[in-house]
């Protein structure tokens, strides 16, 4: 298979929701008791059983009298990603061949690693379980030839899926036609996302979504770089010891040299 | 839709105006995205910024009530700057008519048109009603109209259009909408562009435009731009209803309105005993022979009716004796039976998939109306507000003697049958899985009432029996005692296409009995031919089901997909489309031909509107607007009940004193439930009142349906919209001292509901001829059944909006009406 890139045009998106109950429906998760509290965003966030959400802004603006921003927020399955680098169960955080990384909550020991290791904060911890959930961009659908479930469900074309190539050409042409603060947000760090926009503002305008996300250096140095280094040192010293046993043999007391300080 | 959904992807200018379909129309906006990659330019004026004004490249804020001084200032606009499409309107249209010199316009006639008869008061005319005699045509001698193609005659409809729109100038317009002169010069100056021969221009409209006092007047303003323009029959272009519902279209078609039968036929009336006085009064003559007169065949599809309805058991003439009348002069529509109800004249009710508790305006007489019934039935997928009235808030059961009936019946993808959309489309669809429990198809329950019905007839007797006991019943396989089995579709479907009921030669072709009705060109006035709805004959023929089609091919190049299920009539995709080609059948747009004529007699392309040779080859040929006697299409519309040209008049309850057009204020010809010996005491209304200094309007969202009657029991969908909410602007939230999320109380003269505030920047102050004015919106689906019935809490839209309808169709002004809102709402 071919790595893939999910597209999400948000100057197409129109806040039907449609990808959220799409969500929903095909991984069989179950609704939240909301309230409203002064907006159409509901639930208010990400959570174990809402794995995208539609975020809503509004701007004030000159010419337009103003803008509203509608904003499809999920995991942007980074290729440099910080979940994965940082999880302790192997196994448990996954990259699949569409480039998709994919949470086994089933596996998740319920560390939490992987929520502070992610630039954008997106895997949710579940009280009851004790578990991590996030979107694992429908790796079931796309693995049988199908498109992601909230791709699907979308009536404007907003959200696409397709090769990466085909996807990020597509991406780059739609901010150049759309001018103005146009642009693409999500080739450019984490090694580049899997999950791309295509973003009608600046992305600091938007509420939540960081300028220019990057793992946590301190996450490099310790995976990338102490990490190796403190494997090397444990395996060193072990081997090291191992060898000196093969060399030297074990210590053994020596008789001729005048024995025990406390004979008499 | 004169259109289809995907022809909006045509569109060059595509104008939203009361609708905001991005968010409840949400798939019509994968075509006006492609629109808009094409190059169009979509504009969104609405008194909200919406989902759709979002998306917009121009968006207008408009106070609710006002389209028609917006819209009357953009013909200004087009007529002075001449960017009418000049062939068009002098060929096509009746622009060219004279009209008779008795004839007034409201600016000389203190707000009104010529003949009307009246209370004056000094709000102006009011319980009014016009003697239209003077909005006719001068005759020639052959009573053919006199016309001027040069439009230059002063007694011309151009020229009076022309006069009546001079006083809507931006200046007026911008003081009675709120809309800054900067934008309304931009939008007409953008939508007008579309006058140009290739350029098409369409409308989204839904219940922003039709829920007011002046609502058909609103859509017939923006027909007369559409006219003026050019915009009529071409791609992208047409007046586009968005219905509101996915099988309203259906319903309508299928006359479930009581003045109306299947096929927009009337309704007979007492005062026409015989089917020839009936044909008689509704069989148009026309009088210049280039006219097609379509409606003149009206003979043929109501005896076709006749003959579905009670086949061969009775003569036609019989058949229509047993057909039921309506009472002269009286209107039987929705608001009315409400009122009725509330006077204690009906005993019995179906609320047969309706939630009338939750969708009636003035929601608590329609409450307290059902408290006075002896039993109602209520067939529904769930339990509501209106089958538990008596149990509801404020309600004392034991005072209330109702029996309530629940039937359960099927939700669509339980049974099988075809839905037709806002496109006119005819889409068949199969059942999915069984019904739950009890649950049973409408037509199933139905066939279960007639047998009962007809079985209590013929045993006990009683008042009119044929009516019931002479109908035909051939919906499935018959039993042996001649009672069908199970309720077939596909029966009905046959039924309404129709059959040809003995051996007949049409054009040299014999058809045999009892096969199905190609076309209603086939259709016969002496009862030889059935049909249950002649705009939907040629959907179910010995071809098989037309409506059951999935052919995706394209060859038009322009959406049509004529092999993609059928739509009526005659699956023409685009109505009017011989208005698409000049005098000679070449399109005016050629990149997006609708119909082209090939010569050696034929059209290509869409059905064409008719397959007479193009204007040019004279008396063989028809005018364009085949429904219309003189075959024109009218920019001068006498059919309406107030008036044939679009005027502005203030909502029943409006902000302001006075009208800033004229000393009219609101509508005269309509019903006014509110005055003495009309309405009742629960008909209240409080106009330009400080205790209700708000404008007030409601609409959907993408999440909930109606009433929320199948939506408020989905968990997912109710995630998303919770509750009732309130939308106001951060000025009104100051001045009220209402923070984001507070619950408070919208109230009006007739009920109070209470919500969530959404303080927000999309509502802002207007600013009405000097005054500011601050506007309010509320969504209606909610209701106290659904998530919380122990709490009795009252959410529904309804409880405040006004029981006052249009005059042409009785729809209620729930889009524009006065409430305040308050602190601190508990339940």
């Amino acid at each position: 298979m071919n790595e893939k890139i999910m597209l999400v045009d948000l100057s197409k998106c129109t806040a039907c929701r449609s990808c959220q109950v799409a969500c929903k429906s095909w991984n069989g998760l179950p609704a939240e008791i909301t309230q409203n509290r002064g907006s159409f965003q509901n639930p208010p966030d990400l959570s174990p059983t809402t794995y995208t959400l539609i975020r809503f802004q509004e701007l004030d603006d000159k010419e337009n009298s103003m803008k509203w921003l509608f904003r499809n927020d999920k995991c942007f399955h980074c290729e440099d990603a910080g979940c994965m680098k940082v999880c302790p169960v192997p196994g448990c955080i996954t990259r699949k061949p569409s480039g998709a990384i994919v949470l086994d909550s089933t596996k998740c020991i319920g560390c939490k690693y992987c929520y502070h290791a992610c630039p954008f904060s997106i895997p949710r911890f579940d009280e009851a379980s004790e578990k991590m959930y996030k979107c694992h961009m429908c790796h079931d659908r796309v693995e049988e030839g199908m498109i992601p479930a909230c791709a699907k469900a979308c009536p404007t074309g907003a959200i696409e899926f397709g090769d990466k190539a085909i996807m990020l050409k597509k991406a780059h042409a739609r901010a150049k036609v759309l001018g103005g603060n146009a642009n693409v947000y999500g080739d450019q760090f984490v090694g580049g996302t899997h999950v791309v926009y295509v973003l009608t503002e600046k992305p600091a305008t938007y509420d939540g979504l960081p300028e220019k996300p990057k793992v946590s250096a301190a996450i490099g140095l310790w995976k990338d770089v102490l990490k190796p280094l403190s494997m090397i040192s444990i395996l060193g010293g072990i081997g090291a010891s191992f060898a000196y046993y093969l060399i030297k043999g074990p210590k053994r007391p020596k008789f001729d040299e005048g024995g025990d300080s406390n004979e008499e | 839709m004169t259109n289809h959904w995907i022809d909006l992807r045509n569109s060059d200018c595509i104008l939203v105006m009361g609708s905001n379909a991005a968010a409840n129309h949400p798939i019509s906006f994968k075509w006006v995205t492609k629109a808009m990659e094409k190059g169009a330019t979509l504009v969104s004026v609405d008194p909200r910024f919406t989902q759709t004004s979002a998306k917009a490249d121009i968006y207008a804020p408009l106070r609710s009530g006002t389209d028609i001084a917006f819209l009357s200032g953009m013909i200004k606009y087009i007529l002075e700057n001449e960017l009418y499409f000049k062939e068009y309107t002098a060929e096509y249209t009746n622009a060219s008519f004279l009209v008779n010199p008795g004839f007034k316009l409201p600016g000389d006639n203190e707000g009104v048109f010529s003949g009307l008869k009246g209370t004056k008061t000094d709000e102006g005319m009011i319980n009014a009603k016009y003697d239209k005699s003077t909005w006719s045509f001068q005759k020639n001698a052959d009573g053919t109209p006199k016309k001027d193609k040069t439009l230059k005659d002063p007694n011309c409809v151009f020229q009076l259009l022309k006069k009546h729109v001079s006083r809507y100038t931006p200046e007026k317009v911008s003081a009675i909408t709120g809309t800054p002169v900067d934008k309304l010069d931009k939008i007409y100056k953008v939508y007008a562009a579309t006058g140009q021969s290739n350029k098409a221009g369409t409308i989204m409209y839904a219940m922003g435009w039709t829920q007011h006092t002046t609502g058909v007047q609103n859509i017939r303003t923006m027909a007369i731009i559409q006219l003026l323009l050019g915009n009529m029959g071409v791609a992208g272009g047409g007046v586009n209803a968005l219905r509101g519902e996915s099988n309203v279209q259906g319903s309508t078609d299928h006359c479930l309105l009581f003045h109306i039968l299947p096929g927009y036929l009337k309704t007979p009336k007492a005062s026409q005993p015989t089917l020839k006085a009936y044909n008689d009064k509704y069989t148009p003559k026309a009088t210049d022979p280039m006219s097609a007169n379509w409606w003149g065949n009206y003979p043929k599809y109501s005896a076709s009716l006749m003959r579905a309805h009670y086949g061969m058991n009775t003569s036609i003439e019989e058949a229509y004796t047993h057909t039921p009348k309506l009472d002269d002069g009286v209107n039987y529509s929705w608001l009315n039976i409400f009122d009725k109800m509330y006077k204690g004249n009906f005993s019995g009710f179906f609320a047969w998939g309706m939630n009338p508790a939750c969708s009636g305006a003035n929601a608590n007489k329609v409450r307290e109306s059902m408290t006075k019934l002896k039993w109602m039935v209520n067939v529904n997928i769930f339990d509501n507000e209106t089958g538990s009235f008596w149990k509801g808030p404020g309600m004392n059961p034991k005072e209330i003697d109702t029996e309530v009936f629940m039937l359960p019946c099927a939700a669509s993808m339980e049974k099988e049958g075809s839905i037709t959309n806002s496109g006119r489309w005819m889409q068949w669809r199969y059942k999915a899985t069984n019904p739950p429990g009890q649950a049973r198809p409408d037509g199933d329950i139905i066939t279960a009432l007639y047998y009962k019905i007809k079985e209590l007839y013929e045993e006990e007797g009683g008042k009119y029996p044929e009516a019931i006991t002479k109908l035909t019943w051939n919906y499935g396989l018959k039993m042996p005692n001649g009672k069908i089995k199970h309720f077939d579709t596909h029966e009905v479907a046959k039924e309404i296409n129709g059959y040809f009921l003995k051996d007949t030669t049409v054009k040299g072709k014999l058809y045999k009995k009892g096969t199905l009705v190609p076309s209603f060109a086939y259709l016969q006035a002496d009862g030889s031919t059935s049909s249950g709805n002649w705009l939907y004959c040629n959907s179910y023929t010995e071809k098989g089901n037309m409506a059951a089609r999935r052919g995706k091919s394209d060859p038009s190049g322009i959406g049509l997909y004529a092999n993609w299920s059928w739509c009526w009539p005659v699956n023409r995709r685009i109505l009017y489309n011989r208005a698409s080609v000049d005098k000679n059948g070449a399109p005016w747009a050629p990149e997006k031909p609708v119909i082209w004529w090939t010569g050696a007699t034929k059209w290509k392309g869409d059905v064409p509107d008719g397959g007479w040779a193009p204007l040019s080859a004279g008396s063989s040929s028809k005018y364009p607007f085949i429904m219309k006697p003189e075959g024109h299409a009218h920019i001068f519309g006498p059919g309406r009940a107030d008036g044939p040209f679009p005027e502005h008049y203030e909502p029943l309850e409006c902000p302001v004193e006075n009208n800033l057009m004229s000393p009219q204020l609101v509508n005269p010809v309509i019903k006014r439930f509110d005055l003495k010996d009309i309405g009742s005491d629960m008909d209240k209304r409080a106009s330009c009142d400080p205790k209700y200094p708000l404008v007030c309007t409601t609409y959907r969202v993408s999440e909930h349906w109606q009433t929320g009657v199948m939506t408020r029991w989905q968990p997912w969908l109710l995630e998303l919209q919770p509750e009732m909410f309130v939308e106001m602007s951060r000025e009104l939230a100051k001045n009220k001292g209402i923070n984001n999320g507070d619950k408070v109380k919208v109230r009006s003269a007739r009920g109070e509901v209470v919500a969530v505030a959404i303080v927000t920047g999309r509502f802002k102050p207007f600013n009405i001829n000097g005054t500011t004015v601050h506007e309010v919106g509320i969504p209606w689906h909610y209701g106290w059944r659904f998530p919380n019935p122990q709490k009795m809490e009252m959410r529904s839209a309804n409880l405040v909006t006004p029981n006052i309808g249009d005059p042409n169709t009785m729809i209620p002004e729930t889009k524009a009406f006065m409430v305040d809102v308050v602190k601190g709402g508990t339940k």
